[in-house]
């Protein structure tokens, strides 16, 4: 058991989850004060000492799967004396899927239910939310159409597409929605029925969990754990790369977004109090001392008063980097307390000032979705223009930029093969107090192709990649 | 190397543990009207055998500060609490020197008798000054010291600065506090220590550490409609599901701030004071501010739940 306590830590490690040796010692005692038959307990006494964030629960959940879910009985699982219980749950099972060894060699292993009869029971399940019922439709479903093929190097996610769509999940949902309707006499579009639509839909979403395990399980038979784990290792949403990241992953990482930008905001404005005390404070000193008789034992100090720099932000929102300068956007506006003053532009090849969409609202997400509806960025065609745009933005708003203005631009400077108007960045530069180009493309991409970051950055006081919203973040930090 | 030298923590060795199992801790906890889940009465149960502190954290009103409470309730400690704020230093945290007692002290030492100040007579009142009678004790320091049976809930701590973390990290690891005056004032009983966080900034690491690391998020649906059934009198099982349904619902959408489970019990009340059977989407509009306290995240829930579709 601690060899395998072991390798879960190793791959916890590798997920990027900071697992220190105390912590992976107080998880073996803790092992040791726990019934390893349960796993409930067992996976709460392992998040409890490993996991010390809570944005690492799903990169955990997912080791935790791998390592320890398959305890169907093998003879290298010298704990099985220990797991036995466990195993009630195989029993129950195998006249569904056949032997647990036979599982891998996919879809043969006796699946004898026809489709018909997996979609009623599918149905009956759903309705009764039964766990353990779920778990044998998932089986079977998957024996049945996932067609795995034993060392196949294929993730998990293209089993799981073939599974759910050959059980017709969109229409079992559609069908259980009218079920329920009928059953609980419930009038179509009333209160009740979003409500009953919103419980369907957790339904649903907890049977492509108990496929997507049956899944996984299966797989781990075929391939091992180490291996499995490397190939299902997601990046921790702070790590994802924004430029390239999935429809669900943008969903995650606008969800960690307003809580790291709020902890920012939080960590500046502290950084700002507490950074550099003021001068003595002569009159409150002696004012103190007086309760000690005179004596001065609690000096006083005055209040430092930092400069604060006014931002501009000018933004790339063409396809490629638009997810990009949305975080970026929203991040600069979040904790736009920390500034004298931002205001933010945005352009594709034509330019338009955005400031104002941020101050209409204080709520961050919605100022960005109006920047995509409302804001007039397009000149001729629709395709970034970095030097039409920099210089209609000289043209217009140049002359406001002095000492203290900070400019940040964003973008990959994929710039279509136009002209660069890379003297406009060299005029900026000369007036404003810093210029800083954030690129979300990896640094070795920079200058390939239509890229001409090179063409500006000579100009800029620094070219920054920042492809995750750690690296944003940071560098956020660095400029308040 | 599954065992830990409880020794060296300076305990009897047999001090009975608090809990027999999880699923005692997750009883107990229900006698007293906590409703707890599996994770919450593992941790529990651990902390109270791995002699650790537990770290719990997440969204603002899901009972954190209420666990530590019901675990205080059950094992029939004293719960001493410190609440944290910025600016919390020592002297309001462990300890610190009664000065004006102290300066009291000297100044009666000097007007008695006008005797020359020898170094014994200095050694003597500097040794009389730094004594307990001149010491003030604050809740960590409280804690540590106590006879009796007490639970610590040390509030809020994302709301100290990351230099005065360092403060606790004695406690927390080695249930004893270092008095340069006096010396090592070391715990005689092992006491449960609840850290709570509403997470507005990263804790340090060497805090985290040293914790069981606790999340407490929005229950389930089955268990929120428990918690309501246990903590409002009077309502009926209907309207209960009804209500953890709807706040169910309602934080699938996106809001600035999602109602908290404290929230929904207050809601609940509501409803029953103002007699109501069940929900429709009228009524529930009339005391949507009960739940959502932005303006915009009314405006929104009205818009995305509860405009009914004809």
């Amino acid at each position: 058991m601690l060899d395998l306590l072991s390798g879960f830590v190793v791959e916890l490690r590798n997920a990027g989850l900071p697992v220190s040796l105390t912590e992976h010692l107080d998880a073996a005692a803790a092992m040791s004060h726990i019934s390893l038959e349960e796993r409930t307990t067992l996976k709460a006494a392992l998040a409890a000492t490993l996991v010390k964030e809570e944005e690492h629960y799903a990169a955990f959940d997912l080791a935790f799967e791998v390592f320890f879910a398959m305890r169907d009985p093998a003879p290298e699982d010298l704990d099985d004396a220990d797991l036995g219980l466990e195993n009630g749950e195989t029993a129950q099972q195998t006249p569904l899927t056949g032997s647990g060894q036979q599982r891998g060699s996919g879809g043969g292993g006796g699946s004898d239910l026809t489709p018909e009869e997996l979609a009623k029971l599918l149905m009956s399940a759903l309705v009764s939310g039964d766990a353990s019922l779920l778990k044998m439709v998932a089986q079977g479903a998957v024996s049945r159409f996932a067609g795995m093929e034993p060392g196949r190097p294929v993730g998990g996610t293209y089993y799981l597409y073939r599974t759910l769509r050959n059980l017709d999940v969109d229409g079992a949902s559609a069908r259980l929605l009218e079920q329920l309707r009928d059953d609980r006499g419930v009038l179509e579009g009333s209160l009740d029925d979003r409500l009953l639509q919103a419980e369907v839909a957790t339904k649903i979403e907890r049977l492509k969990k108990a496929v997507e395990a049956e899944i996984r399980k299966r797989l781990v038979e075929d391939r091992g754990k180490e291996a499995l784990a490397k190939s299902v290792r997601k990046p921790l949403p702070e790590d994802i790369d924004v430029m390239h990241a999935t429809k669900d992953e943008l969903v995650q990482l606008r969800r960690i977004l307003q809580p790291l930008s709020r902890k920012l905001a939080v960590r500046l404005a502290r950084k700002r109090r507490h950074g550099k005390r003021g001068g003595l404070d002569v009159r409150q000193t002696v004012r103190k001392s007086l309760s000690t008789g005179g004596v001065p034992i609690d000096p006083r100090f005055k209040k430092p008063r930092p400069s604060k720099p006014e931002i501009v932000v000018i933004a790339d929102i063409s396809g490629s980097v638009a997810s990009f300068a949305r975080f970026t956007l929203h991040l600069v506006h979040a904790i736009s307390s920390q500034f004298s003053k931002v205001r933010s532009f945005v352009f594709i090849d034509g330019i338009d000032e955005v400031t104002r969409f941020f101050d209409a609202t204080d709520d961050p997400t919605e100022a960005v979705y109006r920047i995509n509806t409302e804001a007039d960025v397009v000149y001729l065609d629709g395709h970034s223009d970095y030097g039409h745009a920099l210089r209609t933005f000289d043209e217009r708003w140049g002359k406001e930029i002095n000492q203290k203005t900070t400019v940040l631009i964003l973008g990959d400077a994929r710039n279509n093969y136009h002209a660069s108007e890379a003297w406009v960045v060299k005029a900026m530069a000369e007036r404003a107090r810093h210029v800083y180009w954030l690129n979300p493309e990896p640094r070795d991409y920079w200058g390939s192709g239509d890229s001409i970051v090179f063409d500006y950055a000579s100009y800029c006081d620094g070219v920054i990649e920042c492809r995750t919203l750690r690296q944003l973040e940071d560098f956020v930090g660095e400029l308040a | 190397m599954t065992s830990v030298d409880y020794n060296s923590l300076g305990f009897d060795e047999d001090a009975t543990p608090r809990f027999d199992s999880p699923a005692s801790v997750r009883d107990r906890l229900g006698e007293v009207q906590y409703l707890s889940n599996d994770a919450i009465s593992s941790v529990v149960y651990l902390a109270d055998r791995l002699r650790k502190p537990i770290l719990v954290e997440g969204p603002a009103g899901t009972g954190k500060t209420q666990l530590a409470k019901s675990v205080a309730e059950i094992t029939g400690a004293r719960l001493i609490r410190l609440q944290c704020y910025e600016g919390l230093d020592e002297g309001k945290a462990l300890y610190e020197w009664n000065y004006r007692k102290q300066l009291l002290r000297i100044q009666a030492g000097q007007s008695g008798d006008a005797a020359p100040v020898t170094a014994e007579s200095w050694h003597n009142l500097e040794e009389d000054i730094f004594s307990e009678e001149f010491l003030l004790t604050r809740p960590l320091l409280e804690a540590i010291r106590a006879e009796d049976p007490v639970v610590l809930l040390i509030d809020e701590i994302d709301r100290v600065e990351l230099e005065t973390e360092a403060l606790l990290l004695e406690i927390l690891s080695e249930f004893q506090v270092s008095i340069p005056e006096l010396g090592t004032v070391k715990a005689t009983q092992f006491p449960l220590v609840f850290l709570t966080s509403n997470n507005t900034r990263e804790l340090s690491e060497a805090l985290k550490r040293r914790c069981l690391f606790l999340h407490i998020g929005y229950p389930e649906l089955d268990r929120e409609q428990a918690i309501i059934q246990a903590r409002v009198p009077g309502i009926t099982t209907e309207l209960a599901e009804q209500v953890a349904r709807l706040v169910g619902a309602l934080r699938t959408i996106e809001l600035k701030k999602a109602p908290s489970v404290s929230e929904t019990i207050d809601w609940a009340r509501t409803l029953v004071l103002l007699g109501r059977e069940s929900i429709d989407a009228e009524s529930a509009k009339e005391t949507l501010h009960i739940l959502l306290k932005y303006q915009t995240d009314i405006e929104r829930a009205n818009r995305e739940l509860l405009s009914v579709v004809k």
